[in-house]
């Protein structure tokens, strides 16, 4: 099994405050792997250590077997880490299509750009219909779609989202969670956040669980989940 | 097409001044909502930027005899350089930070060039007055036109140079900066890289407007090219008339100018703070009726811009 990304001993402050104390995560290429928490377990701020969003005090990340942890994100995207973020945060004064397209922003990306939108619009065909409308137009779940978009117009070998079925309707989850194993299927690594466990990890293989800022527990998912480690976590007592 | 026949009908000086003040002050703020506007860093300090195009073709005018339009582009050079080594870490800072840092940065420019004896210090800089009329020397004193002609030039070019954007690859990045940094960063974008082309391009612009006001008064003064109220009366033209769009800035001068002029040609010295008082109601009706600025009463907002 080859890591494909990798963190060790992460110590990440939010200005004078610690979130992360020797937060560690890693994942193979080819896996789809879950980030699970309770809410403050610090799993936004690994996510954001990982991408370059945030700077860890200590620790290191690797990427494909290289330390990447003073990379700032731009660089990170084009080596083929991309970050979909919590809550969307499309830009909500651009089109859909603008949108997807700044995905691409990074060099290496542009050369193909034409051929990946094609591809979105194939998995996401939303994006076509929408193309024109401004992003903030859209519904939840559409938002989500065309951040997933954009997030792989830069082709990478890892997507990370951060909570990608936050408050969106069952049956758009169940469109979502086919549509990210399709992308999987494809040779993307995929690491998530989801507060939901036993649909978190029906879906991941693996999952790593923080609490109040450590990583207290890993495992393939058909052990986590009859853990009772991770009952105690998720429902107390 | 008209403005270019403007002269040629209204002949008297001052109807033309009007119109260059309002292609000055338009250049001004297009250039301003280069960085504000499409890029979202709301900078309070682009005096510093004119004030150096000003003092740098004036200096090199009395000093060294290079003709004005030379120091026109090392002025440009210089508001460039000084756009990026102050840039660096202001940029640093966001929001309302950023606004109030590049306020001091102004204040501090302002009282370094009071103090600097060697390029005239508060006395400031007179400008030779030049017989007869030439354009090597950018002096035209038997007819306004000349000015008229040079200031429509300066506009369209920050015109040209913002629908450029607009269209550009890097337009985009400009706004997808403004509309979410953090989201910008994740996608690749050069976040820091990108804020600092944004506001070269718009020191650039504003230090030709500064030249150009240096060349057309002859006398420039710490107090007139460095002050924070002109940094603040760009933006302002910008935001009344709509911040975000390619006209947006050209019709807020187009109604703040005539309003300047005009009460100072009625009220003289004593109805200075007047056309202030005026600014400010009409920026507090904008900002209830139509906060996208006059633009918006054409159904034009801040947005996609022309790639729809």
């Amino acid at each position: 099994m080859t890591r494909l990304l990798e963190a060790r001993g992460l110590d990440v402050l939010l200005g004078d405050y610690q979130v992360l104390w020797e937060a560690r995560c890693a994942v193979a290429a080819g896996e789809i792997v879950a980030l699970l928490g309770p809410n403050g377990a610090g799993k936004s701020t690994l996510m954001n250590s990982l991408s370059g969003l945030l700077r860890p005090r200590a620790g290191d990340v690797l990427f494909d077997g290289h330390a990447i942890t003073g990379l700032p994100a731009h660089r990170r995207v084009s080596q083929g880490i991309s970050h979909v973020l919590e809550r969307r945060r499309l830009f909500p004064y651009l089109t859909v299509r603008q949108n997807v397209w700044l995905g691409a922003y990074a060099r290496e990306a542009r050369a193909d750009r034409e051929t990946q939108y094609q591809k979105m619009i194939e998995l996401f065909p939303i994006i076509s219909a929408r193309a024109n409308q401004l992003a903030h137009t859209l519904s939840g779940g559409e938002q989500q779609m065309v951040a997933l978009a954009r997030g792989l117009m830069s082709r990478p070998r890892l997507l990370m989202i951060d909570e990608p079925f936050l408050g969106l309707a069952p049956l758009i989850v169940e469109q979502l969670v086919e549509v990210i194993r399709r992308v999987n299927q494809d040779g993307v690594t995929i690491l998530f956040i989801e507060q939901n466990v036993e649909r978190a990890l029906s879906i991941a293989s693996r999952g790593y669980i923080l609490e109040s800022g450590r990583t207290i527990l890993d495992g393939p998912s058909s052990e986590l989940l009859h853990s009772a480690e991770v009952r105690r976590i998720f429902l107390g007592g | 097409m008209g403005a270019l026949a403007f002269p040629a009908v209204f002949t008297l000086p001052f109807p033309r001044h009007v119109m260059i003040m309002i292609f000055l002050y338009g250049a001004l703020a297009t250039a301003w909502n280069i960085i504000a506007g499409y890029c979202g860093q709301i900078a309070l300090g682009q005096a510093v930027f004119f004030g150096i195009g000003a003092y740098t073709s004036s200096l090199l005018y009395t000093r060294v005899g290079l003709t004005p339009w030379a120091g026109m582009i090392g002025g440009v050079i210089l508001a460039v350089l000084v756009s990026q080594v102050v840039g660096y870490p202001v940029f640093r800072l966001r929001g309302h930070y950023f606004a109030i840092a590049t306020i001091a940065v102004g204040e501090i420019v302002q009282a370094l060039i009071i103090n600097w004896d060697a390029i005239g210090g508060g006395r400031g800089v007179f400008l030779p007055i030049k017989r007869p009329d030439s354009f090597l020397n950018f002096q035209f004193h038997t007819s306004k036109a000349y000015y008229y002609y040079i200031a429509l030039g300066l506009l369209l070019l920050a015109l040209g140079i913002t629908r450029w954007i607009e269209g550009s690859r890097r337009g985009y990045y400009f706004r997808a900066i403004r509309e979410d940094q953090d989201a910008a960063a994740a996608l690749g974008v050069n976040v820091a890289r990108e804020k600092l082309r944004a506001l070269a391009i718009s020191a650039g612009l504003t230090a030709m407007g500064g030249s150009f006001w240096a060349q057309y008064l002859l006398f420039i003064d710490p107090e007139s090219v460095f002050p924070l109220s002109l940094s603040i009366l760009i933006c302002l033209v910008a935001v009344l008339g709509g911040v975000g769009t390619l006209w947006g800035p050209l019709l807020g001068a187009a109604v703040l100018v005539p309003l300047q002029e005009g009460t100072r040609v009625m009220l003289g010295g004593t109805g200075k703070a007047i056309d202030l008082l005026i600014y400010g109601a009409l920026i507090i009706v904008i900002s209830v009726a139509q906060p996208g600025g006059l633009m918006g009463l054409f159904g034009v907002s801040r947005g996609a811009g022309s790639a729809r």
